[in-house]
């Protein structure tokens, strides 16, 4: 008789929510290996982790990972995820999205999270368009790229998302590609040990919904362009960290530690309680 | 059990918002997300001082979208969570409300109803929010709102909101208006042993036969939270018992849709309170609810003065709609008058349930709320 023997990475997924939707050459699943692997080298405690993304393609993976996890609303993962972590500080709180859930219409979600210095971990699958809709153009699409709501060239200014998280306040910048496997996961591994709010940028290929309207039919081609373009240079200036056909930078943008909403809540919290009892003793 | 350290027993002076905070806080209530605006912020002004000294959480989000998502993950990691705002704010947070009635997290959203539409009249009462509590967020869902006449019931109110939001995992409403959260009166805080609070059904499986959103009898299914080992999925799209998405399954989707209407309107009975007056021999109804009713309840008095068989049904529950009071007082009186601070909301509800007895609408818009003498006036015209 056969033995089964199971996967040593199946206890981080749930299996009877495969298979999962993700087309051929997308870069959802090396996002969510990458995950899996920092869980694993980690030992993360499963039972005190919670997962929470948004609404697209890489919304997703909160349901395919075999921890506490919640589907939210259209850019709104950052937000509840915010109340989950002052709610109960000791869990980890992790979001998994797009750049369409979490730069159009969570953007600003974002930007006030990583003001505040929530402790939460934001990972981005930038795939520089709308994929789950059919391909529309989104607030990471360069310019002059072809998607279906921009059939004559994009005229939108994209954002720069390690720009715009080191500007907002994040306390942990990295960008990588899908090709950045290792670093990807060491990135993962950091923002997961640290206290403050992280942001990791993957940027993601879409060959079926993306690639194909911009001469890069495969998952193959895409990758090609991230192996040709990217240039690792860590801690240079976010605001320099551009996306081209012809160049993209990747790397460790910010790592500073200052502490976090809810350590100065509970702390502050803490004062008032105590003074509170010393108060109704004496009174 | 009520922590008797922070409930404030005793009588108080204070204004509506104020006894809704001491109410929410009495109830258990320990994560309040919200965002500035008039006539609910005096809410938030007051849980952001009490709140750290009870050991909760406020937080003042970006907006009133992210106040009612972090309101719903707080309830999730198992606080018992609540947000306060006027009708613009009310219309931000519908699709979260949604989530929430989809994802059955109990929570309590508080709308100090203000004149609309939009920016309207800030400081001044309404109550337009009324429909927008039943059917704001998009597809089917029920809800259960509350309408406070008194300081006093901001307070009561408050508690019994949390208490069948927990029951039901439904996101429950207090539909107050600007009124009775300005307006200053006497409020009886009793002492917390004497305070009933519900908390929600807690799983008593072990996590891997744990189904999340599987009912019981009543259709309610009990409620782990995050951290506690179950390691479950929640999701906005139609999903099944576990909590998986089914989005081309329609047998899901007629499951979870019909139990999520079903476990209110099968306990409708239980839920829906009405304060009835005088109603054994009315021939002519007055049905009001909120600050009106106040000055319902002072005409119909004045009627019976004048020999006008008058009687009055305040609507304690706006919805689910108390219906089967008002086709009751329907069934022996000649006229139904509704006088409501909109341009005819819960009129439409009462005239169905009235069925062939003519009801009235008595708009008023802007500036007070009807004054008795308006009422009495109808009472004498129509009755």
């Amino acid at each position: 008789m056969m033995e089964t023997i199971e996967h040593p990475y199946a206890k981080y997924l749930r299996a009877t929510m495969m298979p999962h939707i993700w087309c051929t050459g997308c870069g959802n699943g090396i996002i969510l290996n990458a995950f899996v692997h920092a869980l694993d080298e980690l030992q993360t405690d499963l039972d005190k982790f919670v997962v929470v993304s948004g609404i697209g393609c890489i919304g997703r993976a909160a349901g395919y990972l075999n921890v506490d996890s919640f589907h939210t609303t259209h850019g709104r993962p950052i937000a509840f995820a915010t109340g989950v972590k002052l709610a109960r500080p000791e869990l980890e709180v992790v979001v998994i999205s797009g750049d369409g859930d979490l730069f159009a219409i969570g953007g600003n979600h974002f930007i006030h999270a990583a003001r505040r210095n929530i402790g939460i971990k934001v990972i981005c699958a930038n795939n520089f368009n709308y994929g789950m809709t059919g391909g529309q153009v989104g607030p990471t699409t360069p310019l002059e790229a072809i998607t279906t709501t921009t059939p004559y060239g994009n005229v939108e200014h994209p954002f720069n998302l390690v720009h715009l998280a080191a500007a907002s306040g994040a306390t942990y910048v990295a960008r990588w590609t899908t090709l950045h496997v290792r670093m990807l996961t060491m990135s993962i591994k950091k923002a997961l040990q640290r206290k403050s709010f992280s942001f990791i940028e993957v940027v993601s290929p879409c060959p079926e919904i993306y690639g194909r309207h911009n001469r890069m039919r495969t998952g193959l081609e895409m990758m090609e362009w991230f192996r040709k373009a990217s240039v690792i240079a860590n801690f240079s200036d976010p605001a320099k960290a551009e996306i081209t056909q012809e160049r993209i930078v990747v790397g460790e943008f910010v790592d500073i530690e200052k502490p976090t909403y809810e350590q100065l809540l509970y702390e502050k919290m803490a004062k008032l309680m105590k003074e509170e009892l010393e108060a109704k003793e004496c009174g | 059990m009520v922590d008797k350290k922070v409930v404030l027993t005793g009588v108080h002076f204070m204004s509506g918002d104020v006894a809704c905070a001491e109410g929410a806080i009495a109830a258990g209530c320990r994560f309040f997300a919200g965002y500035p605006i008039t006539p609910a912020t005096e809410i938030a002004e007051h849980i952001a001082a009490r709140m750290p000294k009870v050991g909760g959480i406020y937080i003042q989000m970006e907006d009133e979208i992210a106040s009612m998502a972090a309101v719903i993950g707080a309830s999730y990691a198992g606080l018992k969570a609540m947000t306060a705002t006027s009708g613009p704010g009310f219309s931000l947070m519908q699709e979260n409300i949604g989530l929430a009635a989809m994802t059955e997290a109990p929570c309590v959203i508080v709308d100090v109803m203000r004149g609309g539409p939009s920016t309207g009249q800030p400081t001044l009462p309404g109550q337009q929010d009324v429909m927008q509590a039943k059917w704001g967020s998009h597809g089917d869902y029920e809800i259960i709102a509350l309408a406070p006449s008194s300081v006093q019931e901001m307070f009561d109110l408050t508690i019994e909101a949390f208490n069948l939001a927990e029951t039901y995992r439904v996101p429950t409403l207090l539909m107050a208006d600007e009124v009775v959260a300005h307006m200053w009166e006497r409020v009886v805080i009793p002492p917390a042993e004497e305070i009933k609070i519900v908390n929600r059904k807690k799983p008593n499986l072990p996590p891997e036969k744990y189904a999340p959103f599987m009912p019981d009898d009543d259709l309610v299914p009990p409620m782990a939270c995050f951290g506690e080992g179950y390691r479950f999925h929640a999701t906005g799209l139609t999903h099944n018992e576990y909590g998986y998405p089914r989005t081309q399954d329609s047998d899901a989707q007629m499951k979870l849709v019909k139990r999520l209407c079903d476990k209110i309107r099968r306990n409708a009975d239980k839920i829906v309170r009405v304060e009835e007056v005088m109603l054994d021999d009315a021939e002519v109804v007055v049905v009001s609810y909120g600050i009106v009713a106040r000055a319902a309840l002072s005409a119909v008095k004045k009627a019976r003065e004048q020999g006008i068989k008058a009687g009055l049904i305040r609507l304690i529950t706006l919805w689910p709609f108390p219906e089967k009071h008002v086709a009751r007082a329907a069934e022996k009186a000649r006229a139904i008058i509704v006088p409501e601070m909109n341009c005819g909301q819960m009129v439409r509800e009462v005239e169905r349930a009235a069925k062939t007895t003519p009801t009235y609408h008595l708009s008023k818009l802007g500036e007070e709320p009807h004054a008795p003498m308006e009422i009495l006036e109808a009472i004498r015209r129509y009755g």
